[in-house]
């Protein structure tokens, strides 16, 4: 029989004000098992610390029960707790009688029962606890960053400037990420290119960081510390080493009708590119899709011309595996497609575009060579209408739920440079909240309104129409001066709401990361570990997180880049002992275990057993515990119960179940 | 009583019979698992031979329905080979075991035998037809050539029954198991070789039953089954029988688990053994339907499982367990097609 102790929290006001402390007390002592239950008012701090250590010391404790807040918490102090006063860590439960109770509920009768019944099973499971002992498992001194974006090539610089190795994985030719893709950056305008084309110079040129250019992430196994990746090196078609860079293939080949992927659509690009001039690496790829030679078998004229004798026609995607200790994502984002917004007119006029083919055109690289013109007959515009908001803060499911939150930011810049540079021109902005916290930001919004004259209406627009002139007619409702607006328009730009870069599910999928609704990678704690996945070892750089501007992203993936170096500068892991265990005498070796595990850390063997006296050779499920990372899935797939989790047995949680509905 | 006929059972197929015998008789297989003659007409038995002469009792009739995959299970642990004669339905269950290395394919002769659907004597019996003596026109006839062609339809056939209250007859068609209306068709998954002509028997929509429970408000659908289940006597055939039940120890059978006590110790304690039974074979469960053949009670067992089925089918795509012995399972396996869990949940 355990000797188990019972400490309720107070956590100042936050249970007791809702919960009877003292009567959750009184209740648990009558428990089986139970030698101690006091409370105090905050268990976590030294005072209460000292407490459960006194008691532990006292009554000669087997298992402790606290009464607290979220495991995810405090659990670890509490093991500290009763491992400095000489008792197993894993003799300790956490019952979680504050978020799970006293901020879910207002009636105190009616919380004090349910933390009572939360206590309850805590010590059910407490009675069935055997002491665990962890194991230990090396980190490998390598870090991977998905994506190449600003948020990954910052990731990338920070931890081979702490002097760990990086690979930097990125699915399209060259790094670079959105961030190329744009002309100025607020609050400062000045050049996006300016400031990030030395970095990815330096990531290239780093002797630590090796960069996987068109290449994607296949397969994740392993566990923190310990990451086993597949690459999927795609086939470039050009040698890298040997390719000089001297674009006359590029010139020179005669398929010129693909839409560029950097120009967001808006002009045409060679079969054989680099997505801009800038691209690192600066070796063009062949898009075997749109290649005279790979859809006929006619043409060559890239390997003709190529003084290099760098193409290679022949060659295939290549895997590379690779060990890593830590993951870092950052895939990043794209624009919504503007399909069910076709109010708008997107599809049906070419004077309406997105902010980010905006910022192409406004680019003196770009399909207009930063000339501001209609791209239906290449006029300059008179008049300008920008539409916030379109597909965030949607309360329908056309659109996204959340603010982007770059969008307010960039139109006004749109609006300035506009301004600026053609003060004929005017602009106008419909907004629902102008939104711009930030250093120096409310102050740049400012700007555009009252130095460069932005006209901006509060209102939203229902709809585009496209008069037979080539002008946009523009219904609005401008709901300060409560009346409707109709306008003509040159051009229209719509502020699409950003959404995660679509692969980003299979990628979680691949690393076990949770995402949310939105597919938005879901972090450890939304405040204390914004940078860290819920999975060990898999931290979170960029907008693949949550919507956010470049500063912010910087300071992001240089806190990731911390929390990875924080892992990598380890020498060992303590490993978790909550493991599975097969249990050889129930075991049928059906293998659906095996089938299950998404760490690949159960494996089968021929082995004789004694079953009561039976001796046989029977197929027989291996887990590798260090390997395992205790999700229980084997478990419950088991159809005999042959698998079990250590510290999570069938038997306790039964306990626990049958605790609850006593 | 006719010629040849054993408690009134009749005998086997002479083609089936005489190639068994020669197998044996090479020591291609050890022994042979088919079925022998019951106490009465109607309940031929499982049973092994292993020599000719024992062969004399083999029977093989209308009314051996029951599913011999199982069986392998323990065959595979024996020297040698064993003969075993299998429907096309018992074949699927056959592969199920072999994906879940229950059994040893190198230790089975599979020999694919005929099936024009198998009779149910709760059939016979819900016709009002009881005090059964015995039974003519159970007997397969089969001819020499041709394995797997199609024989003629039911309707032709009629079962001559003798009673204790004289004489009735009965189409064979109007007798069949319930699992015969949904026949999975005649092809055998699995096999050395083939004897016998088989024919299509299926006449009903597979999972019209489960549709009309479905259609049932949850009160209604409480009251059905709490009604179906009350009849359990825990005799545990249905578990015995089935081929997805293939524990080596079951967790209701164990001390390890709290799950037999806590079945005893409510008072509905039928509903939470076969509500559990339904959860452990789920996926895997090729809808074989002897759990409800062999039910004394004759609780619709099969019902369970067909929900589970044909949410399966709903949620990742049409599958039948135990088509082959390779593809992946989908209670077992991930894709990125899958259902979302929360899908799941919303159906209820």
């Amino acid at each position: 029989m355990q000797r188990i102790g019972v400490f309720v929290c107070h956590c100042g006001s936050n249970i007791a004000a809702t919960v009877d402390v003292k009567k959750v007390v009184e209740m648990a002592a009558l428990e089986p098992g139970v030698v101690h239950a006091e409370d105090y008012q905050y268990m976590c701090s030294e005072a209460g610390q000292s407490l459960i250590a006194k008691a532990i010391q006292e009554k000669q404790l087997t298992g402790l029960v606290v009464c607290s807040c979220s495991p995810r918490m405090h659990e670890t102090t509490f093991r500290k707790a009763a491992e400095r006063a000489g008792l197993n860590p894993y003799m300790v439960e956490i019952a979680n009688i504050r978020e799970h109770c006293s901020w879910i509920h207002k009636d105190m009768e009616e919380a004090t029962r349910k933390a009572v019944i939360l206590a309850r099973a805590a010590i059910a499971k407490v009675n069935l606890n055997t002491p665990l002992q962890p194991g230990e498992s090396r980190v490998t001194k390598r870090a991977l960053v998905i994506g190449g974006g600003i948020a990954g090539i910052q990731t990338a610089l920070d931890i081979a400037d702490a002097g760990y190795e990086v690979d930097i994985v990125e699915k399209t030719p060259s790094i670079g990420g959105r961030m190329s893709q744009l002309d100025k950056t607020f609050p400062t305008l000045d050049c996006s290119a300016c400031i990030l084309t030395p970095k990815m110079v330096e990531a290239a040129a780093h002797e630590r960081i090796r960069i996987y250019t068109y290449s994607e992430v296949e397969k994740v196994s392993g566990f923190v510390g310990d990451f086993t990746v597949d690459i999927r090196k795609k086939a470039r078609s050009v040698d890298m080493d040997k390719c000089t860079g001297c674009g006359v293939c590029q010139e020179k080949c005669p398929s010129k009708k693909t839409p560029s992927e950097f120009n967001r659509g808006l002009n045409n690009r060679s079969a054989i590119y680099t997505p801009f001039a800038q691209a690192i690496p600066n070796v063009p790829v062949i898009d075997r899709e749109h290649c005279i030679k790979f859809q006929t078998g006619k043409c060559g004229v890239c390997a003709k011309v190529c003084q290099a004798g760098a193409i290679d026609y022949e060659q295939k995607d290549e895997i590379v595996t690779e060990k890593y200790g830590a993951i870092v994502v950052a895939t990043g984002f794209d624009t919504i497609k503007l399909d069910q917004y076709d109010e708008y007119a997107y599809s049906q006029s070419k004077d309406v575009i997105t902010s980010l083919e905006l910022e192409r055109i406004m680019n003196a690289a770009g399909p207009t060579k930063g000339h501001l013109e209609r791209l239906s007959d290449g006029k300059p515009p008179k008049e300008m209408v920008f539409i916030q908001c379109v597909g965030s803060r949607c309360a329908d499911e056309r659109g996204k739920s959340y603010c982007s939150k770059i969008c307010c930011m960039y139109t006004a810049k749109h609006a300035m440079l506009i301004r600026d540079k053609y003060p004929d021109v005017n602009v106008t902005v419909f907004y629902i909240d102008v939104r711009t916290p930030g250093k120096n930001f409310d102050e740049f919004y400012r700007r555009a309104v009252e130095q460069y004259g932005v006209n901006y209406i509060k209102g939203q627009v229902g709809k585009v129409i496209p008069q037979p002139d080539g002008k946009l007619l523009v219904q609005g409702v401008d709901l300060l001066d409560n009346r409707r607006i109709m306008k003509e328009a040159d051009m229209v730009v719509l502020a699409t709401a950003i959404e995660p870069n679509p692969d980003v599910r299979k990628i979680a999928t691949m690393l076990t990361a949770s995402i949310d609704t939105n597919n938005f990678l879901t972090e450890a704690h939304a405040k204390l570990r914004p940078v860290e996945s819920p999975t060990a070892g898999i931290f979170l750089s960029g907008v693949c997180q949550g919507p956010k501007d470049i500063p912010e992203t910087v300071a992001q993936a240089g806190a990731a880049a911390v929390k990875a170096i924080g892992l990598l500068a380890k020498e060992k892991l303590t490993t978790n002992p909550c493991t599975a265990k097969s249990d050889e005498l129930l075991c049928n070796g059906c293998s659906v275990c095996a089938n299950v595990c998404p760490y690949g850390a159960i494996t089968y063997e021929e082995r004789q057993v004694n079953d009561h006296g039976i001796r046989e050779v029977r197929r027989l499920a291996v887990v590798n515990s260090a390997l395992c990372q205790g999700c229980g899935a084997c478990t419950v797939a088991c159809p005999s119960g042959a698998m079990d989790l250590q510290g999570f047995s069938n038997r306790q949680i039964i306990a626990e179940v049958d605790a609850i509905c006593r | 009583m006719q010629e040849g006929m054993k408690n009134g059972c009749a005998g086997a197929p002479a083609v089936l019979l005489e190639r068994i015998s020669t197998l044996l008789a090479e020591g291609t297989v050890a022994r042979v698992l088919g079925w022998k003659a019951g106490d009465m007409a109607y309940n031929p038995e499982p049973a092994y031979f292993e020599t000719q002469e024992a062969l004399k009792d083999f029977v093989y009739d209308g009314f051996c329905g029951a599913n011999l995959s199982k069986y392998m299970i323990e065959a595979s642990k024996l020297e040698g080979k064993t003969l075993v004669c299998l429907k096309p339905c018992d074949t699927y269950s056959f592969n199920q075991l072999l994906k879940e290395h229950r059994v040893d394919r190198e230790k089975a002769y599979i020999i694919g035998v005929g099936c024009g659907g198998k009779l149910d004597v709760e059939q016979i019996r819900r016709k009002g037809i009881k005090g059964i003596q015995s039974i003519d026109g159970a007997q397969l006839v089969w001819e020499e050539s041709d394995p797997g062609t199609e024989l003629k339809g039911i309707g032709d056939d009629v079962l001559t029954i003798r009673t204790i209250y004289g004489e009735k007859t009965l189409p064979y068609g109007e007798a069949l198991l319930e699992r015969c209306h949904v026949c999975k068709g005649k092809e055998h998954r699995v096999y050395d070789e083939l004897i016998g002509q088989s024919r299509d028997t299926k006449d009903a929509d597979r999972f019209a039953q489960v549709e009309r429970i479905e259609a049932m408000s949850p009160e209604e659908k409480f009251a059905f089954f709490q009604q179906e289940l009350s009849k359990c006597i825990r005799c545990n055939a249905c578990r015995n029988v089935c081929p997805a039940c293939s524990c080596r120890k079951c967790v209701f059978d164990s001390n390890k688990f709290d799950s037999s006590q806590k079945a005893n110790a409510d008072s509905f304690e039928e509903k939470m053994f076969h509500i559990i039974r339904a959860f452990h074979v789920a996926g895997r469960c090729t809808d074989c339907g002897e759990c409800s053949r062999v039910c004394p009670q004759g609780i619709p067992l099969h019902l369970f499982n067909r929900k589970f089925i044909k949410d399966i089918n709903e949620l990742y795509g049409t599958y039948q367990a135990g088509e082959n012995a390779e593809d992946k399972m989908p209670l077992t396996s991930f894709d990125f097609g899958d259902a979302e869990p929360g899908i799941v949940g919303e159906r209820g």
